[in-house]
Formats: C-alpha cells, sequence, structure tokens
C-alpha cells in the first residue's frame, strides 16, 4: 500500500503515549487497544499478502517507529521492498531497539498465543537508549565487511533465531519473517545487530586497551620524576583544582588549560562524568598510575586530566602504523588493514581516482602508507588524473617558491611586523616541541604562516591557525623519515624534499583554511556558528545536561571555544588528530557543522562508541 | 557545584588577566593558583581560568580568576569576559617596550568592558630578566600612580612577587566589599558590579562559581 511503500512516518495515525504504554495482553509490546481489535479481524486481509491499511493496523505498525529514536525511522525508509509481492508488507516497525517481527496479534491469523510468542521470540529484550548506530553517522554506511570482523570479537547478546524458510502453512508463513529480516541482505539490520552488539563493556575494554597501550608507551619514554601529591589524597572541593599525581611538569601543566574545556563537565554531575568521561575513564577511578602512585580522582575532571596530558607529552609516540593495529587487538584487523591498503593504491593508481569512493574509503581511517597522498587529493591540491599529477605538484611547489621570494622579505616592514612577531612568538609554543623548536622546521612554519597571512587579509594570522599546520607538515614528512616524528632529526632530510613538504604544507593549509576562513575574521562568527551548532545539537541528545549548563550560566563559548578554533587539536594526541583528518577530509572542508558534530558525539553515551572507534585506530 | 558541601569560602572574587599575548598571563595564574611554571606553555586560545581560596583576616574568598588570550583578534568575542571582574592584572613585559606602550590600550578597553569600581593592577612581569629590561621601574610605577591604578613587578618564573600581586588585588577588593557590606546585613557571596545595573552589591550568591556573564 502506497503508505507503508513510500517509508514515511504518518504522525497523525501514531499511537498515543497512553495507548502505547497499556498493553492488553501480557506479552504484548504494543499498543494495547489496537491489538485488540485486530484480534479479531478476518484473514481475508491478509491474503491478498498486502499489507491491512487500516488505521488501527497502521497505528500499531507505526507506533514503535514513532517511539522517538530516530534510528528507528530510518530503517523504516531502508525496509521497504516494493517489488516483492506475496509477502507481507506490513511489517512492523521495532520498538527502540528490537529486531522487527509482525506485530503481535496480526489479524485473525494469528491463531493461537504460541504462534504470537513465536513472532516475539526473535526479538530479544532490548531497551531503548542502547547503543545504536546512528545513521548518517559514518560514511559510507556502515560495512559488514569492515564491522563484520568487529563483531565477530566481541561478545554476542542473543541475537534473533533465524527461522526456517520453507512454510507450509500460512500461520507458519506468518511466523517466518526470516525473508524480510534476512541477516546480511540488509546493512542497516547489521548495522542495528552490531551497534548492539558493542554494548558498553565492550567499549570500556576496548577503551581501556588503548588507555593501556598509552600508558605503556608513555611509560617507556618517560623519566622518573619527583612531583608533588601532596594533598592528592583527600578530597578537594570543586572549586579549587585538584592536584594531579604523578605526572611531570608537562603534563601537570596541561591542567589548568584543561579547565576551559572542562570547566562544563566540572559542573555537571555524575551524569556529565558519564557522558563526558565515562565510558571510556570511568575504570581508571582507583587505578594506580604505572609507577605506582595511587591516581586518586578528586574530581570529575581528574580522569579527563589524564586525557588532557596526552596532547602536551612529547613522549607519546606518533606511531600510526604497526602499533596502532593493536589497539583495538584482534588479528582481525591487520588482514583488514591490508584489504584496506590495496584499495586504497588500486584507487589511486588508476588513470583518473574516483574522488568519491577514495573519499568514502578515507572516512574509516587512510593507511599511514596512502595518506600524504591521499591527503593531497582530497584537499584539492593535487587532480584526479595520475598524468597531471607530477606537473601540477611542480607547478605549485614552484608558485610557492615565488612566494617566498615576494612576501618573505617583508616581515620586517612596519606594516607586517606585528604579524610576524605573533607568529613568531607563538611557534615555540607549539607542540611537538622536539620537531618544531628545530631551526629549519621553526622557519618553516614560520614561513609558511607569514605567507598564508600576508595573502589573507581578511583574518591575517590567529592564534590557532598554526596548530593547523602540524598535521600537514607530520603526514608529509612522515614519507621520508623512519623514526618517530619527535625523535626526528630534519637535517637528515634533504633540503630539496624539505622544501617540497613545506610547498604541500602550505598549499593543503591553504585549502583548509578556505573552507573555514570565517572562523579568524573579525569577531570569528564561523566559530560563534559552529559553537551555535554544538549548543543545539546538546540540546537536543541530553536536554539534561543542556539546562544544567544553563542552570549554572555556563556558555558554550566559555568552553567550546578552543574546541572550534584549533579544530579539536588541544584536545586529543595529534596522532588522533591525524586520524581525525583523514575522516575530516573525507567529505566536504565547508561542512558547516565541523567540528560541532565531532564534539557533540563524544558527549553522548551513544556517541561514544563511535567516537572511541574514530579516535583511536 | 554551588552545593552546600563545597562553600567553605565566603567570597568569589572574579579577577581578568589582560595584557600583550606573550607577556606571562598563564605563566601567572598557574604560579599563583598551582605553584607552576612551565617554559613551553602553549598560546593560550580562548578563555580559560582557575581558582584558589586565600584567607583575608577571616574572611575565606575565592579568587576566579580568567586568563584569555592577548591577541586582539580575539577581544569580539572575549570582552564579554570581563562582565562582573571586580579586579584586573594588566600585564606586561618588562623585556619588551612594545607591551608597555599599548598598556593604555589595554586601560581604555577594560573600562570600556568592566565596573568603573573594578580594581587593577600594573603588573612588570620577567622580572628575573632583569639584564634585558626595556622598562624602567619608576617610569612604570609613575603610569600607575598617574592612573589610579597598583603596581608592581613579577617574575612567574621565579616566583617573585606573584603571591602578593594577587594578594594585594584581592585584598583591596575585600576592602570595597566589606565597605558595602556594612550597608548590607546579608554575608553572601557578592560580585561588585553584577549582572544588574545600576546595582553595586551583587546578588546572593545562589551558584558557587559560576559568575554571569
Amino acid at each position: 500500500m502506497p503508505r507503508l511503500h513510500s517509508g514515511v512516518a504518518t504522525p497523525s495515525i501514531r499511537a498515543s503515549p497512553s495507548e502505547a504504554r497499556a498493553p492488553p495482553a501480557p506479552r504484548s509490546r504494543l499498543p494495547g487497544a489496537p491489538i485488540e481489535r485486530l484480534r479479531n479481524r478476518q484473514p481475508l486481509l491478509y491474503d491478498a499478502g498486502v499489507c491491512v491499511l487500516q488505521p488501527n493496523f497502521l497505528l500499531e505498525a507505526e507506533a514503535p517507529l514513532g517511539a522517538g529514536l530516530g534510528g528507528d525511522s530510518r530503517l523504516w525508509g531502508r525496509r521497504r521492498r516494493p517489488g516483492q509481492g506475496g509477502q507481507l508488507r506490513h511489517r512492523a516497525r521495532p520498538h527502540p531497539g528490537r529486531v522487527v517481527g509482525p506485530p503481535e496479534g496480526c489479524g485473525g491469523t494469528m491463531a493461537s498465543d504460541g504462534a504470537r510468542r513465536q513472532f516475539w521470540k526473535r526479538s530479544s529484550h532490548r531497551l531503548p537508549g542502547s547503543i545504536q548506530h546512528v545513521y548518517g553517522a559514518q560514511h559510507p554506511p556502515f560495512d559488514p565487511l569492515i564491522h563484520g570482523t568487529l563483531i565477530k570479537t566481541v561478545p554476542k547478546t542473543p541475537t534473533t533465531p533465524v527461522k526456517p524458510k520453507k512454510v507450509s502453512t500460512f500461520q507458519e508463513f506468518e511466523s517466518n519473517t526470516s525473508d524480510a529480516w534476512d541477516v546480511g541482505e540488509d546493512e542497516d539490520e547489521l548495522l542495528a545487530m552490531a551497534a548492539e552488539s558493542l554494548n558498553t563493556e565492550v567499549v570500556m575494554e576496548t577503551a581501556n586497551q588503548v588507555i593501556q597501550n598509552h600508558s605503556r608507551r608513555q611509560e617507556q619514554h618517560r623519566v622518573p620524576q619527583e612531583h608533588v601529591c601532596g594533598d592528592g589524597e583527600r578530597a578537594e572541593p570543586f572549586s579549587d583544582l585538584p592536584l594531579v599525581t604523578g605526572t611531570d611538569s608537562r603534563l601537570v601543566k596541561s591542567v589548568s588549560e584543561s579547565h576551559t574545556s572542562h570547566s562544563a563537565d566540572r559542573w555537571c554531575k555524575d551524569k556529565c562524568l558519564r557522558l563526558t568521561g565515562g565510558a571510556a575513564w570511568v575504570s581508571e577511578r582507583g587505578k594506580r598510575l604505572p609507577h605506582g602512585q595511587p591516581f586518586k580522582i578528586l574530581s570529575d575532571t581528574t580522569p579527563l586530566q589524564r586525557s588532557q596530558s596526552l596532547p602536551y607529552a612529547s613522549t607519546v609516540p606518533l606511531g600510526y602504523g604497526a602499533d596502532d593495529k593493536n589497539a583495538l587487538g584482534p588479528p582481525a584487523l591487520s588482514e583488514r588493514e591490508v584489504y584496506r591498503l590495496e584499495k586504497f593504491r588500486q584507487l589511486l593508481a588508476g588513470p583518473n581516482t574516483d574522488l568519491e569512493e577514495l573519499r568514502k574509503l578515507s572516512w574509516s581511517g587512510i593507511p599511514k602508507q596512502v595518506r600524504p597522498i591521499t591527503w593531497k587529493l582530497l584537499s584539492g591540491y593535487l587532480p584526479a588524473n595520475v598524468d597531471r599529477r607530477e606537473s601540477t605538484l611542480r607547478r605549485k611547489q614552484k608558485e610557492y617558491f615565488a612566494f617566498i621570494d615576494q612576501y618573505y622579505d617583508s616581515r620586517n616592514d612596519e606594516a607586517h611586523q606585528d604579524t610576524y612577531r605573533q607568529i613568531h612568538i607563538d611557534i615555540p609554543r607549539m607542540s611537538p616541541e622536539t620537531l618544531i623548536l628545530q631551526p629549519k622546521v621553526t622557519e618553516i612554519f614560520e614561513r609558511i604562516l607569514f605567507i598564508w597571512a600576508i595573502r589573507h587579509p581578511a583574518s591575517g594570522y590567529v592564534q590557532g591557525i598554526n596548530d593547523l599546520v602540524t598535521p600537514f607538515f607530520v603526514v608529509f614528512i612522515c614519507e621520508h623519515i623512519e623514526e618517530e616524528v619527535e625523535n626526528v632529526d630534519v637535517s637528515c632530510v634533504p633540503a630539496e624534499v624539505l622544501r617540497n613538504i613545506e610547498a604541500d604544507s602550505y598549499w593543503c593549509l591553504s585549502k583548509l583554511l578556505d573552507g573555514i576562513q570565517d572562523n579568524y575574521t573579525f569577531a570569528q562568527p564561523g566559530i560563534q556558528m559552529k559553537v551555535r551548532l554544538l549548543e543545539e545539537l546538546v540540546g537536543r541528545i541530553d536536554e539534561q545536561v543542556h539546562r544544567h549548563l544553563d542552570q549554572h550560566e555556563v556558555k558554550y563559548l566559555q568552553f567550546a571555544f578552543r574546541w572550534m578554533n584549533n579544530l579539536l587539536m588541544r584536545e586529543m594526541p595529534l596522532r588522533c588528530t591525524v586520524r581525525l583528518w583523514d575522516t575530516y577530509q573525507a567529505f566536504d572542508v565547508t561542512h558547516s557543522q565541523w567540528p560541532s558534530g565531532p564534539c557533540c558525539s563524544s558527549w553522548s553515551p551513544r556517541g561514544r562508541t563511535n567516537a572511541c572507534l574514530m579516535e583511536w585506530p | 557545584m554551588g552545593n552546600g558541601a563545597e562553600e567553605d569560602y565566603n567570597f568569589v572574587f572574579k579577577v581578568v588577566l589582560i595584557g600583550e599575548s606573550g607577556v606571562g598571563k598563564t605563566n601567572l595564574l598557574s604560579r599563583f593558583t598551582r605553584n607552576e611554571f612551565n617554559h613551553d606553555s602553549r598560546t593560550t586560545i580562548g578563555v580559560e581560568f582557575s581558582t584558589r581560596t586565600v584567607l583575608l583576616g577571616t574572611a575565606a574568598v575565592k579568587a576566579q580568576i580568567w586568563d584569555t588570550a592577548g591577541l586582539e583578534r580575539y577581544r569580539a568575542i572575549t570582552s564579554a569576559y570581563y562582565r562582573g571582574a571586580v579586579g584586573a592584572l594588566l600585564v606586561f613585559d618588562l623585556t619588551k617596550h612594545q607591551t608597555y606602550t599599548v598598556v593604555e590600550r589595554w586601560l581604555k578597553e577594560l573600562y570600556d568592558h568592566a565596573e568603573a569600581t573594578i580594581v587593577v593592577m600594573l603588573v612588570g612581569n620577567k622580572s628575573d630578566l632583569n639584564h634585558a629590561r626595556e622598562v624602567p621601574t619608576d617610569e612604570a610605577r609613575m603610569f600607575a600612580e598617574n592612573n589610579g591604578l597598583l603596581f608592581i613587578e613579577t617574575s612567574a618564573l621565579d616566583s617573585t612577587n606573584v603571591e602578593l600581586a594577587f594578594e594585594t588585588v584581592l585584598k583591596e577588593i575585600f576592602t570595597k566589599v566589606s565597605k558595602q557590606r556594612q550597608n548590607n546585613t546579608r554575608a553572601n557571596a557578592v560580585t561588585l558590579g553584577s549582572a544588574q545595573p545600576g546595582q553595586e552589591q551583587g546578588s546572593e550568591e545562589k551558584k558557587a562559581c559560576c559568575i554571569s556573564l
């Protein structure tokens, strides 16, 4: 029937809340009154194999759909199979989190309670609000080939039994739902299943593994230091800064800087801890640091301080290579990596790289080996046509070298002094220091930023833009070095190569900033807009948090400003930024919601799964 | 926050740190609130804050100190952060004369956005680099006197005068507040120049450490 095939839920016939909550029969999970009526319905209506376009029935069918989780409405749209005649088309939409089965008491053909119960065997208990994959949260959509391996490694929650395909009676036919709900045919089915399989325990376990990897690596590099633990044992009031235990000065320094971005977290109660610190860090409570210092949780921010420390610890190796394979444990990933690398290579090799395909692939991360070229392609710096790449590269690099001649000397001119001075004092305060404080690198960064600023007077140089050069530079230079980027001595890199890296970084930075320049023009309207967007998003996905912030007169601009200004770079380790930028470049850089979306996804319990998977490759 | 259990202070004073980029505001903050200094601290983006409770006489005063980027571009965003401030530390780098010459501009901005009763202290930072000094002490002190500002020279690096600077400001604020309190029987946390215009007395403390902007 038209309505059902259109895949559009009609609110007007949605069950009223009271109806939805009053099931007539003990095992019924659908609004009560309509079911009662349907039990007496004539079998005739189902012989046609079409849906019963009765308001009550549709009420029933669509009530679960209307039940609040956006994830279900998109399932509705996906599940329709218009061409398949002879099948019951009136599949009811599932309750939130439920695998669907035909509605209980579906017409008079449901001869017995037994058959009815059979329907619902398929749908195991799922609570609303379980971790659901949000449609459109990733692009391409959930790929069973990739995430299928992930599913295998996690403990399965009881899934619905598959019914036998052959049916003899109509009742049996009705009870057989496997034709419509075949696992493997529908990506969204897998998506829902996988999301539900990724329960909180698994997520936390995964996150813990990542934490442990990080601490292990940090421990390898860290020199044990004296530190003040002092008051670490007693509970400090929220208002005072808790003393961070067991960190070196570099890490400790980050605490005050963490205050702004987490000031909102501090003001939120436990719920906020769960949201912002929770799944990944809760197990940190009471956990001992590697060298035996008790890590006392003094406030809600303390677990977060640990994460905050990472961006500033230059000891965190930028090893986004072999080590990362262990981040999620299972060996299946390395197979996956090989598979993905091959796919990338094929795309990149073709006479004309399909950029759309490349974007889709890049969403889930780019293998280290092909990241430099992929970034250059996705940013629009290099053309899709393989033959033209070399010449374009040469031309753009030459153009940049000409800029140096044209502009760089003017840095001592009175008109440009302020700009240059600001850049000059900002670069030494960048990270990773071991790389950027090398004179050659410092000069490179200064040149890139100065030339860009002069050529873009609408904004000029703004603090934060300097951070945006780093991922490009680091990714491009990694192509030419063996060791970790913090440990590299760039004098080992040939001067010609360095020059080209500089030019490539300039142009990629330029492309990036082209899309977000209003972040940096006067009054920074782009940032204000994004922060407003974040506020709206949070208000929608977690009203409680939003209200709490509002009650305490916490303005989003106060804590989210830096997120937007630096594209989250100050909030996570560089290697995570690099990974994040794989996805970022996979879609339109002028996407107005960036990074409000990712900021938001790391707030919600649902989004945490995605955030975990995405940010910790 | 702001529930009864955490009220171990009588007052919350919002103090802002202003001045050119790179003069040492962030390290002054960390030195005062956590007794830390970092050579490689990063540029401040947006607004950050830190707190510390001090005892002034018998009153426990929580200093809520706001630190912001010095770059002019951010002023349009961060101008809101002056609201409700009862004290300000206007910082310059005494080894860079340029950061001192713009002090007047910062003062103007301060008075444009903050209450007229705000307590202001001029701070010449980096006194440990005396050999590289470009701003004579007397000159700066004279400027401060002429403009009704407190004055001090500090070093966040070696801690010289950092405590003194903040405590002087807080004491000054406290004195002003006490005078007003004599007219008010309520002994709650107040902010001079609260969100209510035309009213010098702050409202009662509903939310302990979140001052409305």
